[in-house]
């Protein structure tokens, strides 16, 4: 049995005896899972390759939507209501709970029209008010100086730790209440990636982060609450600081310890 | 020994490789002399002049040149809008159980050989056109059908194939912004794919301007210009393909020539702007 401690914070996602199985597979990938996601917090999920962080992250926002046949079963719930019903809106879930991939997409399009790409997708018309909120966006993902004098330029001449801020500045313009991150660091360089680490510990007081990482550093660095999984279970949710110096299971010690992995 | 047989075989890819090359600057040589005796005695005037009449030595390829241009770009227009849409729904939105099977058909139509287009053209379309609009049927009007209904499957191929490049982590990237189906299909697939779009629009442009056998039988072969799209017409390979037999003069045959080697530089040039300028692949990374 898994140990999944309560958490201090009002949740802002909840897992109930979910379980998500891809198109023509018999298992599912994810088991049984039941696990609270702390608001205005950033929780980290750490295991090794295949036990499937990126399935269950991709469950949050109906990713595996995209693709015909996966099923999911149980619940989460996303501020009361389950988001897995069929009458749920994903646009309007999508809006609501944004994602950053493992690589940069930089749309075809200007580094403008990255930003103002999803606000224009709302209806957003108003120029000034869209000029205003790339700018914000900009700011906050800390890449303003950057870009302010080539926002008409092609987004793809950008370097990769650059499109990867950009990306986040693109989620973070639709004022998403949950940002989802799939190891957005694992293309970048060590410099890139302490400056997406620092952006994202400074989005928590707005956005609740859920980030997938391969790198226990990393998630000991910037998460409160760090998930372990293997084989597609949560075997434990705990405080960050607490996992890492004492993990209550034997699996969560043996893997941070580096035993196997 | 094994080194041995590495550089046997790089010699002859080699080999074989330059020989291509010099095929083609031969067959391009081969044109320009037999062209010779046309180019000294008409010059420019051959591309301007829109009479042609062999029995008074009179040649000129403009209506040839008219009858290949309009008949292109009627088969372009009709042949277009109607590719891209069905690329569309191969690409993104078809089942995938339909992808597959779809999917080879229109390969297997484009690999129907041109002349049962023609055959097919003559006996089913030119009496539909005749009903429909007058004339006799064997029209311009027709000939510019029947190259769109050639063209459409290798044009719907390729833009399907250009459109399935784009990666789908960019796409997932524009649904996860609350992007619907549309959203994605014209904001980042279409932009993210227009050069291969536009680079495999313009070769299927060069296999119409060229095309032979499907518009010889309906097009009639009529050196005429005129904007009445149901009168028949010529174009330069059906002017080719119906004369040569009959060049009587040296003069006839000479022009004869010049005009396949004029379709020769239009052809070069399509596929060259198409191949090097919108097909070369540039995008890195993702
Ligand atoms: N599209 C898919 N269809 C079927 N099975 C899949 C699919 N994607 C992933 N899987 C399987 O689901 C399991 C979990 O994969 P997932 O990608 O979630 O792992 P991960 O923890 O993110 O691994 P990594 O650290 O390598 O990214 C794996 O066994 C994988 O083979
Ligand atoms: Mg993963």
């Amino acid at each position: 049995m898994a140990t999944i401690i309560n958490i201090k914070e009002e949740s802002v996602l909840d897992v109930k005896d979910f379980q998500f199985t891809y198109a023509g597979n018999d298992a599912p990938s994810v088991n049984k899972t039941t696990m609270p996601i702390a608001k205005n917090s950033i929780t980290a999920l750490i295991g090794p390759s295949g036990c499937g962080k990126t399935t269950l992250l991709r469950c949050f926002n109906r990713m595996h939507d995209l693709y015909p046949d996966n099923r999911y079963d149980g619940e989460i719930l996303f501020k009361g209501r389950n988001i897995l019903q069929a009458k749920e809106d994903l646009i309007n879930l999508r809006i609501q709970i944004g994602m950053i991939f493992q690589k940069p997409t930089a749309f075809p399009m200007s580094i403008f029209d990255n930003i103002a790409y999803g606000m224009r997708l709302q209806g957003m018309k108003n120029k000034t008010e869209l000029q205003d909120r790339v700018e914000k966006a900009l700011k906050d993902a800390a890449i303003w100086k950057e870009v302010k004098d080539r926002l008409k330029a092609d987004a793809n001449g950008l370097s990769g730790g650059q499109q990867q801020r950009l990306c986040i500045a693109r989620a973070i313009a639709v004022e998403p209440e949950v940002l989802l991150f799939d190891e957005p660091t694992s293309a970048l360089d060590p410099i890139s990636t302490a400056g997406i680490e620092e952006l994202v510990v400074e989005l928590k007081d707005r956005v609740s982060i859920i980030i997938v990482t391969h790198n226990m550093q990393q998630a000991a660095r910037v998460s409160d609450y760090t998930g372990f999984m293997y084989l597609g279970d949560l075997i434990e949710l705990g405080k960050t600081e607490d996992m890492f110096v004492t993990p209550k299971e034997k699996l969560t010690e043996e893997y941070i310890t580096g035993k196997f992995g | 020994m094994s080194i041995i047989l590495d550089k046997i075989f790089a010699h002859t890819s080699k080999f074989i490789a330059v020989s291509i090359l010099l095929l083609v600057a031969w067959i391009f040589t081969v044109l320009l002399q037999h062209s010779m005796e046309s180019i000294t005695a008409l010059g420019f005037d051959f591309v301007t002049e829109t009479k042609w009449a062999p029995n008074l030595e009179k040649f000129g390829a403009l209506p040839a040149i008219y009858g290949s241009v309009v008949s292109t770009f009627l088969a372009m227009i009709l042949a277009v809008p109607l590719a891209i849409g069905v690329a569309i729904y191969l690409s993104e939105l078809a089942p995938a159980k339909l992808k597959t099977p779809v999917g080879v058909s229109i390969e297997l139509l484009a690999a129907i050989p041109s002349v049962v287009y023609g055959m097919w053209g003559l006996f089913y379309f030119v009496p539909i056109v005749r009903d429909l609009v007058g004339g006799i049927g064997i029209s311009m009007l027709t000939a510019g059908i029947v190259l769109s209904i050639m063209i459409l499957p290798f044009m719907a191929a390729v833009t399907r194939d250009a459109m399935d490049t784009t990666p789908d982590i960019l796409k997932e990237s524009a649904y996860a912004l609350g992007g619907t189906r549309w959203d994605v299909i014209k904001d980042i697939i279409i932009p993210y794919a227009k050069a291969g779009i536009i680079g495999s629009l313009i070769l299927a442009l060069g296999r119409a301007i060229g095309e032979t056998m499907a518009v010889t039988f309906v097009m009639g072969n009529v050196h005429q210009i005129s904007m009445d799209l149901t009168l028949p017409a010529t174009s330069i390979p059906v002017t080719l393909a119906n004369e040569f037999t009959e060049a009587s003069s040296g003069l006839y045959y000479s022009s004869l020539f010049q005009l396949s080697l004029l379709l020769l530089v239009i052809s070069f040039t399509i596929i060259s702007i198409a191949k090097f300028y919108f097909l070369r692949r540039k995008r890195v990374g993702l």
